[in-house]
């Protein structure tokens, strides 16, 4: 253990501690390899089963998702909710569809949502996984034990929606040496990290940025859980010296953290804006975006440790100096709810068992007379009206057609403004062009489009999955026309990333 | 008692001879009892109830005969006022008690589908009422909502886990018996929530078995709901308070003390388990920089 609030005040387990070890030590050893050896079970039962699923399943990788599921997971964890779960099938797909290309695509989403489903083990009821093992008891006879472990598990969200977080035992499954301190291990991937980057070594940089991304991740979580607890009961923590040196400790790490973290982000840019080689650059790139994925989550993790404080004196008001009052003599948490969770399931269901008769009122029983019965039963069902009252045909009254342009004179405008991508004209070219075609309406309308362009219709285009958008610039060149005033725009056509956006759109769904 | 006149269609017993109870008096008193049996109607929004609670707190014949039709159905006073109304529950073993069998299925087959729900109800008492004081407080109005029930005794159960833990014991039950297993671990390994099909809270999930409790709950007037953030927010009424007091709470003290576990506390009000009161170290999991892994 290397958690710091254990070693201001050692708890009296640790003074009392000299207990033997139950069974023997190397048993306890195999005990924490078996339990470790379970965590992967999930992953390679994926490529046992997938022959068992209908279609012909074996080119994918199972396994290999479902990693990449964990890892998306982990990284997609925010501080108050969960990873998304249509989010994560969106994300996992091009690494599917990259493993059978010519594969319809509605097969690599079904892959991604059994791959994801069976993580979470959706068919059992606890949703998590059960491994049997066995060990030597202190006085040496053999007990087989229940392991049960999770590896994504979904937590309620704002707004009764559900999320997916990773679970301890999936990080450990992910990333092998993560039981070691946080601090230290950040500290040396960052160190490793800034030498790699000196050295040019980007390939190696993402790997160690992606590790200090996992650690950043996970200490936010511990945050997360510890704040939350504090929230729910102020009296469950020490205010008085743990809390506030651990949020003073965490403040500490942030800053830290964050002047280290712009430090690299620096030379990473450089790196990047200084690099020829294409590939280099690229990869100098994802760094850029890790690092200040980090950088977000830090700058997180620092508000809601601002927020501590206020919180825990409002609660202290709250809870701590309201009027002493006559006690009941039942501290339902001290009382009940403490000691029998320790307890065996079969004794602690006989408090539950009494607390449920007496504590849930009461309901008034149901009497069915036999006359009500047949009457019930004879009725015929209501028609349900599903579509509700006929409506009156609507009277159509045809409105004069009062446009200022005509449908021909719109499409001449068109196919004059349908430019090619890599060559923008001047509006006075246009204007011209438009007055060669003798008509003199033609002219405006190209204008107005023009000017229209100036402020494209990006997120419509892009929610529609538009090709191209016309767009216009005013360069600062003025307008030399006869009918028109203003800036020369320059009018142009940019190309679209149609399939790029749709893979947004299915992952913002 | 002139108003009680007034208010009494058929002449009621003159003060001058309580003794005589007329059946207008019973089917009166039985009626009172039918509006303690509706524990949604507040007294308030009811003439004839209010004057019904009116007379039971003026005229003790009236009182007593009132307790009398209760009883006779199997049913316990527990506090006649202007905010509880007449507060009935059942006596053990009456028609009007709630049955476990009849409350969710599983609960008879799986012991651990049957102890998830009964201490999602003691969570959401203990939640609801923090503080001994806040039970004994006529005033106190608790505040609940379902996802922070569940957070609540996950935390509880995560100390356990960690305390465990620290002592390097083996909390993984035996195969073959499956009612030793602690029973904070039957709560921690159970999902707190799971997506279904049409957005529903997954009934087996904790969120979901709390979510039944406070539903449960606000149909026997106990809760009242709020808002729906964090799974759905609900604040106590005077019933729940009486009936958490009165009934449910002494009740499972007395089970617990049948079993040999003698709770012990100097009388402070605490939400940590009593033992814990000398070790203030930090709640589940704030020990940084790690969530403590088993392989230290």
């Amino acid at each position: 253990m290397t958690s710091p609030a254990s070693t201001d005040s050692v708890p009296p387990q640790f003074t009392a501690g000299a207990r033997p070890a139950p069974g023997p030590a190397a048993d306890e050893g195999l005990a924490r390899r078996l339990r470790a050896l379970a965590c992967t079970a999930p992953l390679h039962d994926l490529d046992a089963r997938k022959a068992n699923l209908a279609g012909e399943y074996s080119v994918y990788g199972m396994a290999e998702v479902a990693l990449s599921a964990i890892d998306l997971v982990t990284l997609n964890m925010d501080f108050d909710t969960g990873a998304d779960h249509d989010q994560i099938v969106a994300r996992l797909i091009p690494r599917i569809a990259a493993q059978a290309p010519q594969r319809p695509v509605a097969e690599h989403e079904r892959v991604a949502r059994w791959v994801l489903e069976n993580l979470i083990n959706v068919g059992s009821v606890d949703r998590g996984f059960r491994a049997v093992y066995g060990t030597f008891t202190t006085d040496g006879s053999y007990v087989r034990r229940d392991y049960d472990f999770k590896l994504i598990e979904e937590v309620p969200g704002p707004g009764g929606t559900v999320y997916l977080r990773t679970t301890d035992e999936a990080v450990n499954v992910l990333v092998g040496a993560l039981d070691t301190d946080v601090t230290s291990a950040q500290i040396a991937a960052e160190v490793k990290l800034e030498v790699l980057i000196n050295r040019g070594r980007l390939a190696d940089a993402q790997l160690a940025a992606e590790q200090a991304r996992y650690r950043t991740v996970q200490y936010s979580e511990t945050l997360r859980r510890a704040l939350e607890a504090t929230r729910r009961n102020v009296r469950a923590v020490d205010w008085l010296n743990s809390v506030p040196d651990m949020i003073a400790e965490a403040l500490d790490h942030v800053a830290d953290r964050y002047r280290h973290e712009n430090a690299i982000l620096t030379n990473i840019r450089k790196a990047r804006d200084e690099s020829e080689d294409p590939e280099h650059k690229r990869r100098a790139a994802e760094l850029v975006d890790i690092v200040k994925d980090c950088i977000r989550r830090h700058t997180q993790l620092q508000s809601r440790l601002l927020e501590a404080g206020p919180l825990f004196r409002a609660e202290q008001d709250r809870q701590a100096f309201a009027t002493p009052m006559t006690s009941s003599g039942i501290d339902l948490y001290g009382h009940l709810v403490a000691p029998i969770l320790p307890l065996p399931l079969e004794r602690a269901v006989r408090v539950t068992d009494a607390f449920f008769a007496r504590g849930t009122g009461f309901r008034t029983p149901v009497s069915v007379r036999v006359s009500d019965l047949v009457d019930l039963l004879l009725t015929p069902p209501v028609e349900r009206e599903h579509l509700g009252a006929e409506m009156p045909e609507p009277d159509l009254i045809a409105t004069p057609d009062d446009s200022r342009f005509s449908e021909e004179q719109l499409a001449a405008a068109k196919e004059l403004l349908d430019l090619p991508a890599d060559a923008p004209r001047r509006l006075s070219g246009l204007l011209a062009e438009a007055r060669r075609t003798g008509d003199l309406d033609l002219p405006y309308l190209v204008a107005l489009l023009a000017v229209h362009a100036a402020s494209p219709a990006v997120g419509t285009a892009y929610r529609q999955g538009e090709e191209k958008l016309l767009f216009a610039v005013d360069d600062g060149t003025e307008l030399d026309d006869p009918e028109f005033g203003g800036a020369d725009l320059i009018v142009g056509t940019a190309l679209l990333d149609a399939a790029g956006m749709a893979a947004d759109r299915t992952e913002a769904a | 008692m002139t108003e009680h006149i007034e208010w009494s269609e058929t002449e009621a017993p003159a003060p001058s001879a309580p003794s005589a109870v007329t059946p207008a008096d019973a089917a009166d008193a039985a009626r009172l009892v039918a509006f303690g049996l509706q524990p949604k109607l507040q007294p308030a929004r009811d003439q004839e109830y209010a004057e019904l609670l009116r007379r039971y707190r003026e005229d003790g014949a009236f009182a007593r005969l009132a307790d009398a039709v209760a009883a006779g159905l199997g049913l316990v006073v527990l506090e006649v006022s202007p905010r509880a109304g007449m507060a009935v529950t059942a006596a053990e073993d009456s028609v009007f008690a709630v049955r476990m069998g009849d409350y969710a299925r599983r609960t008879s087959a799986d012991g651990g589908d049957r102890f998830l729900h009964g201490l999602a109800h003691l969570a959401v008492a203990a939640m609801a009422f923090p503080r001994p004081e806040d039970l004994a407080d006529d005033g106190y109005i608790g505040r609940v909502s379902v996802n922070g029930v569940d957070a609540f005794v996950r935390q509880a159960c995560r100390r356990l886990e960690e305390r465990a833990e620290e002592q390097g014991e083996n909390t993984d039950p035996a195969t073959e018996a499956p009612g030793l297993e602690a029973a904070w671990r039957i709560w921690a390994r159970r999902s707190a929530a799971g997506a279904t099909k049409d957005a529903r809270r997954l009934a087996g999930s904790t969120t979901g078995i709390v979510g039944k409790a406070v539903a449960f709950l606000t149909d026997s007037g106990f809760l009242q709901r709020t808002g729906d953030d964090n799974g759905g927010t609900y604040r106590t009424t005077a019933r729940y308070q009486l009936q958490v007091r009165d009934m449910a709470g002494s009740a499972a003290m007395a089970e617990l003390l049948e079993l040999g576990v003698v709770p012990v506390t100097d009388g402070t009000p605490t939400l940590l388990p009593p033992q814990d009161t000398d070790d203030l170290e930090l709640a589940a999991d704030a020990g940084l920089p790690f969530h403590a892994s088993s392989h230290s």
